[in-house]
């Protein structure tokens, strides 16, 4: 990020209480143009409501925030012409057809009728929801009401897009759709803000990464500084022969990081730095003449990154905040 | 069947990028268009979801046909007197319902998360509000339309004939717009579309029977009758009564305008604060 590329987002103490709850209690966040940055943190950590002060929704109670260069509260209009919302729920007329949605959008962005209604076709066809254009949105399915959502959100390509957890309650499939259009969202020059839950999303996505809890920033930085700080993953490997696990637990231990063992009698994991470490541990074992039924890399998952950055478990964020408050 | 749909479609990442790449921003509709569009959608509703309107005129068309039949001949000495009598106060209770849903419709939006993406696009902000009160006077004339229709077939001849039909809607109409403010400012408090619906027709069915829709209120007790006198859906039963006879009473149309007005101006402002802080 160089001084004079412009911010697409610029955020210093942002607050937001509701009644006895703040929901967002000072958050800076800094977001160059161009890059997918994620927002990761539990639900009630203060993701949507901070989305919801950067797209003008909500007025923050203070601080300030800047959005493609204009104040989100004075030149509100102004951030309202160049970002589009993909909300937590798939924001999306469910009493009007697919095609109908995005004419109205078109329409409403300032488009004349024919061009609306040809936006609105070739939007259909690129998303692969034409055979169902026609049908109620109360009708679609979960995925394909999420790529309407999205569709409905470039209908005018937005220099910003927020994307609140995009991908949460989908099936995998429909998942890596959704993953395909922000990556070509990137490509063409739209800077996303990614709220989610999933470390894995964010580190498919995000170049950079801010975590928050409780409504603050606790942490920042690439998906790998992240990763790397909280440690790692594990190789879990499935022997042929439990009989032989104690060795190979020698063996991970020397090759790869400290060693549990699974309750699977044949099952053993290995804590590990990286995927390079963890092809060594396999190749070790190989080594002694051990028969290696099954062995995977998992990544750290965001209860693991919570643990190490906050000491508390993810899910337990919010049951804690209600105690102490 | 939806999972068929998936199958068959999919993404199409080189025409997404096509797609992503290839907009121009347009100039920013002015108001009347914005509003205009939201109009748009509102029939387009209407269209959609039919059981909406049915709810609403099947009611009064039921009432119109159980009092007209059963309690007809002995509150006005015949059904065709009484007919005369309760048609235009019926019209008047079927319109009144009507206005319950854009409560309601306007909750579903919130809930839906539609309003959201409304309040995050560069557009006049009261745009949503009068574009969907023009989809909602479709559904007034529609809901009036019906029940003077079934009136008519039933042997009803308003003194002003069709002019005084269309005077009487129209009046109920304006009045409507006045009151579904009330309705809206419900839908910007209220959980859920149905709590709308409910606490809705909880406040207007009672409103409705305490007027002289109904019965003509001489026979009442004092209090009761004092109530009915001044509740407003009496005073615009009484102008649209004597806008179908030809004989146009001032006062109540004047009055009930006014009832339009000060809901309006008293709930308009308190819906726009909500839709903008919600």
């Amino acid at each position: 990020m160089t001084l004079d590329a412009p911010l697409a987002v610029e955020a210093t103490g942002l607050v937001k209480r509701y009644g006895e709850t703040t929901a967002v209690a000072g958050i800076d966040l800094t977001v160059p143009a161009g890059v997918v940055y994620g927002v990761l943190g539990p639900n009630g950590a203060g993701k949507t409501t901070t989305i919801r002060m950067l797209a003008t929704l909500i007025a923050p109670d203070s601080g300030t925030a800047r959005v493609l260069g204009h104040d989100v509260v004075a030149e509100a209009d102004a951030v309202r012409e160049q970002v589009s919302l993909t909300g937590q729920l798939a924001s999306v007329d469910e009493e009007l057809t697919g095609r109908e949605n995005l004419v109205l959008l078109g329409r409403l962005l300032g488009l004349r009728r024919a061009a609306a209604r040809e936006r609105a076709d070739e939007l259909l066809d690129a998303f692969g929801i034409a055979s169902s254009a026609g049908k109620l949105v109360k009708h679609y399915s979960g995925g394909m009401r999420r790529r309407l959502d999205i569709a409905a959100s470039i209908v005018v390509t937005p220099r910003l897009m927020f994307l609140d957890e995009p991908t949460t309650g989908l099936d995998p499939r429909s998942r890596n759709h959704v993953w395909e259009i922000a990556r070509a969202l990137v490509a063409e020059g739209t800077t996303i803000l990614l709220c989610t839950q999933y470390l894995e999303e964010a580190d498919q996505l995000a170049d950079g990464i801010a975590v928050i809890d409780r409504g603050r920033v606790i942490a920042e930085g690439t998906p790998a500084q992240l990763k790397a700080s909280v440690g790692t993953g594990a190789l879990h490997v499935r022997l042929l022969d439990p009989q032989r696990r104690p060795e190979a637990a020698t063996v991970l231990e020397r090759a790869v990081g400290p060693v549990t063992l699974d309750p699977d009698p044949a099952g053993l994991s290995a804590q590990c730095p990286d995927a390079a470490r963890a092809a060594t541990g396999v190749a070790e074992l190989s080594r002694t003449g051990m028969g290696i039924a099954h062995f995977s890399l998992d990544q750290p998952s965001l209860d693991e990154v919570f643990l190490a950055l906050t000491g508390h478990a993810a899910e337990a964020a919010a049951t804690l905040e209600e105690q102490t408050s | 069947m939806s999972a068929a749909t998936t199958a068959v479609d999919d993404t199409d990442t080189a025409a997404v990028r096509r797609a992503i790449a290839s907009t121009a921003r347009p100039p920013r509709p002015g108001p009347l268009s914005a509003a205009l569009t939201f109009g748009w959608r509102g029939m387009l509703k209407v269209k959609h979801v039919p059981e909406q309107l049915l709810d609403v005129t099947v009611t009064p068309v039921m009432f119109l046909l159980m009092f007209t039949y059963l309690f007809g001949g002995a509150i006005a000495g015949s059904t065709s007197a009484y007919l005369d009598y309760t048609l235009p106060g019926l019209l008047v209770m079927s319109v009144l319902f009507t206005t319950v849903y854009s409560g309601v419709s306007l909750n579903t939006d919130l809930t839906k998360g539609v309003v959201d993406r409304f309040r995050s696009l560069p557009i006049w902000r009261p745009a949503p509000l009068l574009g969907s009160l023009l989809g909602d006077s479709v559904r007034y004339v529609i809901a009036g339309t019906v029940i003077i229709g079934v009136g008519v077939a039933l042997g009803y001849r308003p003194d002003a004939g069709v002019a005084g039909a269309v005077a009487s809607l129209a009046l109920v109409v304006v009045f409507s717009f006045g009151l579904s403010w009330f309705f809206c400012v419900l839908g910007l408090l209220l959980r859920s579309p149905n709590a709308v619906m409910n606490a809705g027709f909880m406040g207007i069915f009672p409103l409705t029977f305490l007027s002289n829709v109904f019965v003509d209120p001489a026979t009442l007790p004092g209090p009761l009758q004092a109530f009915v006198d001044v509740n407003p859906i009496s005073v615009l039963a009484t102008a649209c009564r004597s806008l179908m006879d030809g004989t146009p009473d001032g006062v109540a149309i004047t009055v009930s305008l006014a009832v339009a007005a000060g809901l309006a101006a008293v709930f308009l402002p308190i819906t726009t604060r909500l839709y903008r802080s919600r």
